[in-house]
């Protein structure tokens, strides 16, 4: 199974965890619901997209009400580390959670004693902590935008808001901070680098890039790197190896975005209603 | 007295030009930003910066300000009710948090990006229109509390956000109302 892990931003949503379904609009956790506009929603609506066109069952969700206080990230570490030990899942996806260092270095302990070691997913603030651990490498996956990798390619930066400028600047060269990023171990095996043209890479260099189609208005939406993770966790708990999801996923969330005919103020909503139609179209690619 | 060391607070040189100072530690960026804000307004000099390794947890803020001040400092804010963890001396550079900025000009639309945070607004109607990037809990909060509102009427992250990232979505903010509204 894959498992999602993420927050909501409701302060009155509690620790609910269990199957995940998707309702029009929203997803739904032990009959609680969340609107997918964004964030971990966002990425879990992706996913089921992604896993119906795949005949795959539905994603298990950990999920707690936070904005930002920190309380709802650590109930959900805490029950973590209790839970996953037991677990049996494929792929973990760890997503928007307040970044903490040493609540990551337990739950990392905690998957550690899973007996089969599950394919590890990281973005947003898990992968801030994830890198700030220097444990980087123990992940299968991060799924940075240029200005996330400026900070993974900074070995001082415990966060991006700390990238140092001389390093920020060079956020259009993305295979320069791809090798500073690996040089200082703070990737994961493989990065799916977002942007403009989208970037497989690992320890080696690069190895594809994506750019078609192109919607320059992607940028300013807000869910799109979160719809991609969402896909690209699919792919992977659906038995494809890392990078040809990676690749497989950059490409039907171009497709779903193009298909959406995108503005600035498009609601990545109307994306995710698109990527049954851009899966099924990659898959059959492929 | 409390007088006389707001004047000297004022006239006191910038943190970190030569003077030796201390970081104020809070519990969350959230207590950070409304320190700072009491802070600016008494007169003090105060810096927000990075805190340094041994103190790190992963989404912090610390305030620098000139330890010879500490007392008034310590009393200003507990004043407005807040009160630092710890008070530390400086011995180390601090980090400096990013202030670069990337604006992307899509003809009616306009994009800010502050670090990892991209705010976008309808120049035309001033409505803000999407939030993007970031990774701490409270950005999709912030979203959903400023997306769908006119510039002037959304709360500011500084107001209701709780991280770096809600830092950093408010350097685009300002910058936005910078280039959007009229001074």
């Amino acid at each position: 199974m894959l498992a999602v892990v993420g927050t909501i931003p409701d302060p009155d949503f509690p620790l609910a965890t269990g199957e995940v379904t998707l309702k029009g609009g929203h997803i739904y956790v032990e009959g609680r619901p969340a609107p997918v506009n964004r964030g971990t929603p966002a990425l879990m609506a992706a996913a089921i997209k992604c896993l119906d066109v795949l005949g795959l069952p539905m994603p298990y969700g950990y999920l707690a009400g936070d904005i930002g206080l920190g309380d709802g990230s650590r109930r959900l570490y805490e029950h973590l580390v209790e839970h996953l030990p037991q677990s049996d899942f494929q792929v973990i996806t760890f997503h928007y959670l307040q970044p903490d260092v040493d609540w990551h270095n337990k739950v990392l302990f905690a998957i550690g004693k899973i007996r089969k070691r599950p394919k590890l997913i990281a973005d947003a603030g898990f992968m801030y902590a994830a890198k700030m651990s220097g444990l980087a490498e123990e992940y299968d996956l991060f799924t940075p935008d240029a200005g996330e990798l400026a900070f993974l390619a900074d070995e001082e930066a415990p966060h991006p808001f700390y990238t140092r400028g001389f390093i920020l600047h060079e956020d259009q060269n993305i295979p320069e901070l791809i090798r500073r990023a690996y040089a200082h171990r703070n990737a994961a095996r493989r990065l799916l680098v977002k942007g403009r043209i989208d970037y497989v890479a690992g320890p080696q260099g690069m190895i594809a890039t994506i750019d078609t189609p192109s919607e320059e208005a992607l940028e300013p939406i807000g869910g799109t790197g979160d719809t991609l993770t969402g896909i690209l966790s699919a792919l992977i708990y659906g038995g494809f190896e890392v990078e040809r999801a990676a690749l497989l996923a950059a490409r039907a969330n171009r497709i779903a975005g193009w298909l959406a005919s995108p503005t600035p103020m498009t609601q990545v909503a109307e994306i995710i209603a698109r990527i049954p139609q851009a899966v099924t179209q990659v898959l059959e690619k492929s | 007295m409390l007088k006389f060391l707001k004047r000297k607070a004022a006239d006191s040189p910038p943190a970190s030009l030569g003077v030796e100072t201390g970081i104020l530690v809070f519990e969350n960026t959230s207590e950070v930003i409304r320190a700072e804000n009491t802070l600016k307004a008494g007169g003090w000099n105060i810096r927000v910066k990075g805190p340094p390794p041994e103190i790190r947890t992963g989404c912090d803020l610390v305030i620098e300000f000139p330890l010879i001040e500490e007392l008034a400092v310590l009393r200003a804010l507990e004043k407005v009710g807040l009160r630092p963890l710890q008070t530390v001396p400086v011995t180390s550079p601090l980090l400096q948090p990013v202030d670069l900025f990337h604006v992307k000009d899509f003809g009616r639309f306009l994009m800010v990006r502050a670090a990892n945070m991209k705010l976008t607004i309808d120049k035309q109607t001033s409505f803000l229109v999407n939030v993007s990037g970031g990774g701490c809990p409270d950005i999709p909060y912030l979203a959903q509390e400023m997306v769908g509102r006119k510039l002037e009427d959304a709360p500011q992250p500084r107001e209701i956000g709780h991280t770096l990232c809600g830092y950093a979505l408010q350097l685009a903010y300002e910058e936005i109302k910078r280039r959007c509204l009229p001074s």
